[in-house]
């Protein structure tokens, strides 16, 4: 029983991932459009290197969604 | 007690991960091997023959003023080949056909995902890590074919300074060799959070709607929530596609032209 309360405690330690891809998200999506407010031209050829980089990010934190049925599943 | 058995076969049988259950539909064996035609495989053989027909039939006429089937199919083809142009230059084009084939075969896996009682091939790791594992190898063998033993500049990239160089050796080795590790877990985490998350939000529908007409009006909610996620999910399957496709020729960029 200990066991099954630790791996419980472990997936929901390893969803702590989600802090940093939070502030990644935010970061990409901000930053996209600080540069598109003020040059707003520029801004569709960088929408593609946009979805790139939140595509990117976002498996990150899919790693850790990973982790986390490893530790409960396993 | 009765009544817990009964809710734990529910629970059971509207389990998020059900979907991803592979059946065999005739068994089979190959040397040992369990090799059973399974819904996996079936759903691969339709994405492949769907994507053939269109390909194959869209072109049949090959007119210089394209119809719409045709611009369809033409603007999927020149979507790949600019992606390679800008991303590997003219000696990708060569590697065209696989890469090509690659991001169909992928994106056309992920959409079939999309379809109701489908089944998402993708959210296996076992078929994504068959292919990263067939890029990674592809493009360290064009490396060293290419560039001989200069391919080996990739993991010294110029202008280090020489007290840190062994540092920067080993992490470009160390990333160098997760690529198909991350390539591979990428598209399958992405399939399967996305999928699971789908079947949470109509899973949310069922139980609300079960609890009468205040449920059912509170069911609206979550209904909502799952339409947008389905709006949702076809971005990323198109988008992971994509990702894998663009980090594939990343990566053959590396192999022809190292220590850039």
């Amino acid at each position: 029983m200990e066991l099954a309360a630790a791996k419980m405690i472990g997936a929901g330690i390893a969803t702590l991932a989600l802090a940093g891809i939070g502030i990644g998200l935010g970061n990409i999506f901000g930053s996209y459009l600080s540069g598109a407010l003020r040059n707003p031209s520029a801004a569709p050829k960088q929408f593609t290197n946009l979805l790139i980089g939140f595509a990117l990010t976002e498996a990150t934190g899919l790693f850790a969604l990973v982790i986390a049925f490893l530790i409960l599943f396993t | 007690m009765r009544r817990a058995q009964l809710e734990e076969t529910v629970a059971v049988a509207h389990s998020p991960i059900e979907q991803f259950e592979i059946k065999p539909l005739f068994q089979m064996e190959i040397a040992g091997f369990d090799a059973s035609f399974t819904n996996s495989s079936l759903w691969m053989v339709i994405v492949v023959s769907f994507m053939s027909l269109f390909m194959v039939a869209g072109m049949r006429k090959s007119a210089a003023v394209p119809g719409r089937w045709q611009s369809a199919v033409e603007v999927l083809y020149e979507f790949v080949a600019g992606m390679i142009r800008d991303n590997v230059g003219r000696e990708g084009k060569k590697y065209f056909p696989f890469i090509f084939t690659l991001f169909v075969f992928i994106l056309g896996l992920n959409l079939a995902g999309m379809l109701p009682y489908s089944f998402t091939a993708t959210s296996h790791i076992a078929v994504n890590f068959a292919m990263a594992l067939f890029v990674f190898v592809g493009v360290t063998l064009i490396g060293f074919i290419k560039n001989g033993a200069g391919y080996l500049r990739l993991f010294a990239p110029s202008g280090v300074p020489l007290w840190l160089l062994p540092l920067i050796v080993l992490i470009e080795i160390i990333s160098y060799c997760t690529r198909p590790i991350s390539l591979a877990v990428r598209l399958f985490a992405n399939m399967l959070a996305g999928h699971i998350m789908m079947k949470v939000f109509a899973g949310f529908i069922i139980s609300l709607g079960a609890a009468g007409v205040a449920g059912m009006v509170g069911a609206v909610l979550p209904f909502g929530v799952t339409v947008l996620l389905t709006g949702l999910e076809i971005l990323v399957a198109c988008l992971q596609a994509y990702v894998f496709t663009i980090l594939t020729c990343i990566y053959l960029n590396d192999a022809m032209h190292p220590g850039h």
